[in-house]
């Protein structure tokens, strides 16, 4: 494992999305940011910028609007990349599966890593998942001939 | 052949400091937030992970502009570091900065736009204190020459202690933090997406952090040359300065760019200008 392998598992920087949540995960997400939990820990950082970002966190489902904005979302993200869909919402559509204007989870949509259960998901779960996310990560990366 | 070893190793070690320092700063901060913190060697992994990162660039002009600012910065620094006339090294520091707000221009995101535009704004705040840096330096001791400071029996502190609060209010703007982080910010910061830097991805970042290394070891060299006999005091006088701003960081918010024009003309220029007056007049016998 060389170093930039070694580095891409320290320093994994967030990009969080809101796709039709009802903004409990997204309150979840932020308070993983604060020194209760402190992410920095982890060399976690919230970046707000896809181009910066290496983990795409998406709250809630993906309706017919929002289908694009994901999309772009994440082919604006350089390679290697993972995506996280955290609450029940993102990973199934939870309580608004048959509302008339979702398509479902996020994977109806884009490729989904890690799925991080729970309505809202706690902080915990999420680090979890992050930390998950990594694992994934590595994996991507293991199977490039050449960094 | 003694310039060209020191200049090599100028390149070499500055960013290695510059990168440790980054990271002391990144877990006080924390530490001034109630929260542990990320290793110190963190800034290194960021770099290492963006250099691995796919290579995206908006456009072959922003990594020109990227590798001019690098050049540029490593130029500076290493004049400063073989003595050079202080005023070649203002200039050339502007220049890398001009070519930085360049690479922002070179993209069509907003944010990168507005982000460039106060990075201009920032640069018409902290020029005229530079050069009235520098101009001090000439008044006490007769040259531009960073060399010359080295004969001087008494440290530039003695003579020049306003100028130096002016240059602590420079070094919050230049290390781009609070409360004038105005064109881009460190950390987990956010303003404008990322102003300046928004549209630069994986190695292009990596490159922009490097440089933001080498200017930092350049900023704390300009701190370090108000004691140079001996040079420890001068080291631990960048030391306090290096953390002084960090402290203003944590305890103060983001200001406007108007905020950040008004405070640095009218103290910081005002501050050169009335020591600037002492070293004439006691020149001229008065005082």
């Amino acid at each position: 494992m060389g170093i930039i392998n070694k580095s891409r598992l320290k320093s994994p920087w967030l990009l969080h999305y809101d796709g039709s949540s009802c903004n409990g995960c997204d309150i979840e997400i932020l308070a993983c940011l604060t020194p209760v939990y402190d992410v920095e820990r982890f060399g976690i950082i919230n970046t707000g910028n896809p181009k910066h970002a290496d983990i795409l966190l998406i709250t809630g489902g993906v309706n017919h609007r929002a289908a694009r904005v994901v999309q772009n979302l994440y082919e604006q993200m350089p390679e290697p990349k993972v995506v996280v869909a955290v609450g029940a919402c993102a990973c199934t559509g939870g309580i608004f599966h048959d509302c008339y204007n979702m398509l479902g989870g996020i994977d109806k949509v884009i490729p989904v890593d890690v799925y991080v259960p729970g309505c809202a998901a706690r902080p915990e779960a999420i680090i979890d998942g992050v930390v998950e996310a990594l694992k994934v990560l590595a994996k991507k990366t293991s199977k490039e001939v050449a960094v | 052949m003694k310039q060209l070893i020191i200049a090599l190793f100028v390149i070499l070690a500055a960013p290695v400091l510059g990168g440790f320092f980054s990271g002391i700063d990144r877990v006080l901060t924390a530490r001034m937030q109630g929260r542990v913190g990320p290793p110190v060697l963190q800034p290194f992994y960021d770099v290492f992970k963006l250099l691995g990162k796919e290579p995206i660039a908006v456009n072959q002009r922003q990594v020109a502009w990227a590798l001019g600012y690098l050049t540029l910065i490593i130029a500076s620094l290493v004049l400063f570091c073989l003595g050079g006339d202080l005023l070649i090294i203002v200039f050339v520091m502007a220049f890398a900065a001009v070519s930085f707000i360049l690479g922002g221009f070179s993209v069509k995101s907003p944010y990168s736009h507005i982000g460039s535009q106060r990075e201009l704004l920032q640069m018409l705040a902290y020029e005229p204190v530079l050069i009235l840096l520098a101009i001090g330096v000439y008044l006490q001791t007769g040259s531009f020459m960073v060399g010359n400071l080295l004969n001087q029996s008494t440290p530039l502190l003695v003579s020049m202690p306003l100028v130096l609060i002016a240059l602590m209010i420079i070094l919050t703007i230049k290390m781009r933090k609070s409360p004038f982080d105005l064109s881009t910010s460190h950390h987990g910061h956010q303003e404008l997406v990322k102003g300046i830097t928004t549209e630069y991805s994986g190695p292009y970042l990596a490159i922009i952090e490097i440089t933001h290394w080498y200017e930092l070891i350049l900023l704390l060299g300009l701190v370090t040359m108000f004691w140079l006999q001996p040079v420890w005091v001068g080291i631990i006088l960048a030391m306090a300065a290096f953390f002084i701003e960090l402290v203003i960081d944590n305890i103060c918010a983001r200001l406007t760019w108007d905020w950040m024009l008004k405070f640095t003309w009218s103290s910081g220029i005002i501050l050169c200008l009335i020591n600037l007056g002492l070293i004439f007049a006691h020149g001229k016998g008065v005082i």
